[in-house]
């Protein structure tokens, strides 16, 4: 199991390179949501898994019975999920925005930055 | 029940601790109800950075007094818990992100237009200080993450507040890079908790020496590439110069300031205390990040003609500096280092604020098209110059103190000069380029300096000419906005001419960081239990 979700986080990395690598906004944004779930199951997947019980302590016990699975590890997933959400949907509302008013969602075209034929080094002094 | 958890209250002056944080998160909340009442904003966020850097410097005190302090949430034990732990770098540089976010406000304040969006202007401003406070003080690398991630929504709303069409572009930029940045942090601190089974930096730190050295390797390149990519460490510092000038100058400030300098400390802290092994094997990365990052940024600024994306390279500059020192892990290197990180903090922001002024003054954000300030306003030249050596490191200013511990760590580390035969030669092009920086972020400072001050007139034909576009600078702006920044240039040079105090505090912090045993007993993990 675990080394096929290692396959599966190789994946979805690989994909979000490959899409992070275009020059489109929204194709990078997407690379970047697939890259993001690739981490968030690395992180899955560095916590072992194991087809053990749920983490519950039994009443009047300070430790569980018995093995149980880590439940730390989806803690940590489910703030980054969420994390991740906000900023993917914020960087979607950012790439229409300048879509709109750059027309351009080609970052080719994104040039009022970092205007292409700069101006040259001053030559006084 | 005692083996894992803590029974006894934290006494109320450990929770000096979490203030810092604290008090910006619900000041920001605060000023977002209150925001229909006008007028109300700016003297709330006022008051609670005044308060934050009140209780950063109490803390400040208190671990130079006692040594680094440790609260650990939610009564679990360390490395269970969530840690807190201040040492002294870190709790130096909260204090000094709360003092230029205090100043920032200040000249925000008397600004006479009303910037659009500041309904969330202040509110965000907060919780950038909240974010670079938590990640300051936090000793748990998830913890430090999620830190990370507030700093970089906050950062996101203060670029893009103004909504025209240069600040969308360059916040696509910054926003995608840093985005991706903090993701490799995810994915390295994933294989870290796999690996060490545990997110406690000081819990981490005891357990990485065992760990398997090529994993920990992996680990640490991918640190150096996402917190590289966070301090604009050559090559992957493209987003700093095509984004940092696109917003108004106050918010420039307040990044170019804070943000970087979060990234160098992140290095510090993860490869420096938790994995020095692994930075060891990494070592020639660093080094030639740091020469190329020292040498390319200044040229890039004497080519540049807008000002502020001129100011944007040496801030990268500065960048380089600090990671020569993470590439010379004596006390002295990381000293230099760690009294550049303040340094760099200080003078930045001066010299952003300093920028705003002179477009204001001019109109113009290109400096061929400027010319002739030192008629007009003569103080706003004098405070640029002051800054610009400050910044370039000419001895009595404070830009040169770190860098001397650098050079000298450089030396001490090579050999060169203890008599025996044979050095070491990547400390000396350590040194070199250092220098070779401070002469290059000389000529491109005092050339932007004879560019838009002594120059009579426009670059071309009229350079000669007076410089008849020029405007006066509001009554309120020039005295409350124009004299705050000369109080702070006023306290580097003060901090520059008496640097005793700041050296000793950098060489504790950097045998703090050294040799991190204060650091683990504070949190209860140290001396083998």
């Amino acid at each position: 199991m675990d080394v096929a979700i290692a396959l599966l986080v190789g994946a979805f990395m690989t994909l979000g390179i490959f899409l992070m690598l275009s020059r489109s906004v929204i194709r990078m944004l997407l690379g970047l949501a697939l890259l993001g779930n690739g981490i968030n199951l690395l992180i899955f997947v560095s916590g072992r898994l194991s087809r053990e019980a749920p983490p519950i302590v039994p009443p009047g016990a300070y430790v569980p019975e018995g093995a149980i699975a880590n439940p730390l590890p989806q803690a940590l997933i489910l703030t980054a999920i969420v994390i991740g959400f906000a900023m993917f949907a914020y960087l979607l509302i950012l790439g229409m925005r300048a879509y709109q008013s750059l027309d351009a969602d080609h970052t080719d075209t994104m040039r009022l930055a970092e205007p292409e034929d700069g101006p040259r080094p001053p030559l006084s002094y | 029940m005692n083996e894992a958890m803590i029974t006894t209250p934290t006494s109320w002056a450990d929770w000096i601790l979490i203030l810092p944080v604290v008090l910006p998160l619900m000041g920001a909340a605060l000023m977002l109800a209150l925001r229909a009442i006008r007028g109300t904003q700016a003297p709330v966020a006022f008051l609670v950075t005044l308060a934050v850097l009140v209780f950063d410097i109490a803390l400040f005190l208190r671990v130079l007094e006692t040594g680094p302090i440790a609260m650990t949430m939610g009564r679990w034990l360390p490395p269970f818990g969530i840690s807190f732990t201040a040492d002294l770098l870190g709790a130096g540089l909260a204090a000094i992100s709360a003092l230029v976010t205090l100043v920032i406000l200040v000249v925000l304040g008397a600004e006479p237009r009303r910037h659009a969006g500041r309904d969330s202007l202040y509110p965000l401003v907060l919780m950038l200080l909240c974010g670079v406070s938590g990640a300051f003080l936090t000793g748990d690398l998830f913890n430090l993450y999620v830190w990370f991630e507030v700093m970089l929504i906050a950062s996101f709303g203060l670029m893009a507040i103004t909504g025209t069409p240069l600040v969308l572009d360059g916040t696509i930029k910054y926003g995608f890079i840093n985005f991706l940045a903090t993701s490799l942090f995810l994915a390295a601190l994933g294989l870290a908790y796999g690996l060490l089974g545990t997110l406690n930096m000081a819990d981490m730190a005891i357990l990485a020496g065992d760990a398997n050295p090529a994993a920990m390797g992996v680990i640490a390149a991918l640190l150096l590439l996402a917190f590289g990519i966070k301090a604009a460490a050559f090559p992957v510092n493209a987003w700093l110069p095509a984004s940092y000038h696109t917003p108004p100058a106050v918010i420039s400030a307040l990044m170019g300031a804070l943000l970087t300098k979060v990234g160098v400390y992140a290095l510090l802290r993860t490869l420096i205390t938790m994995f020095p092994d692994a930075r060891a094997l990494l070592d020639p990365v660093i080094v030639t990040a740091a020469i190329a990052t020292l040498l390319l940024s200044p040229l890039g600024a004497i080519a540049e003609t807008n000002l502020r994306r001129a100011i944007g390279f040496l801030v990268m500059g500065g960048i380089g500096a600090c990671l020569a020192g993470l590439a010379l892990p004596s006390v002295d290197g990381l000293a230099g280092t760690s009294f550049y990180l303040g340094h760099a903090m200080v003078t930045m922001t001066a010299l952003y604020l300093l920028a705003g002024f002179v477009e204001k003054v001019t109109g113009e954000t290109d400096s061929r098209a400027m010319g002739g300030v030192y008629g007009a306003q003569s103080w706003l030249s004098i405070l640029f110059f002051v800054v610009m050596l400050a910044a370039a490191g000419v001895p009595p200013f404070l830009g040169f103190w770190p860098k001397l511990m650098l050079v000298e760590a450089g030396f001490d580390l090579s050999g060169f000069f203890d008599g025996a035969p044979g050095y070491e030669a990547v400390p000396l092009l350590l040194v070199g380029a250092i220098i070779l920086n401070a002469w290059l972020t000389l000529i491109a400072g005092t050339r932007l300096w004879a560019h838009i001050f002594l120059r009579p007139g426009r670059e071309g034909a009229l350079s000669e000419q007076p410089n008849d576009r020029l405007v006066r600078l509001g009554r309120r702006e020039a005295l409350i906005g124009l004299g705050s920044t000369g109080l702070l240039v006023g306290g580097i040079v003060i901090a520059g001419l008496l640097p005793d105090f700041a050296i000793g505090a950098a060489r504790i912090a950097a045998t703090d960081l050294l040799d991190p045993a204060r650091y683990l007993a504070a949190v209860g993990l140290g001396g083998g239990q």
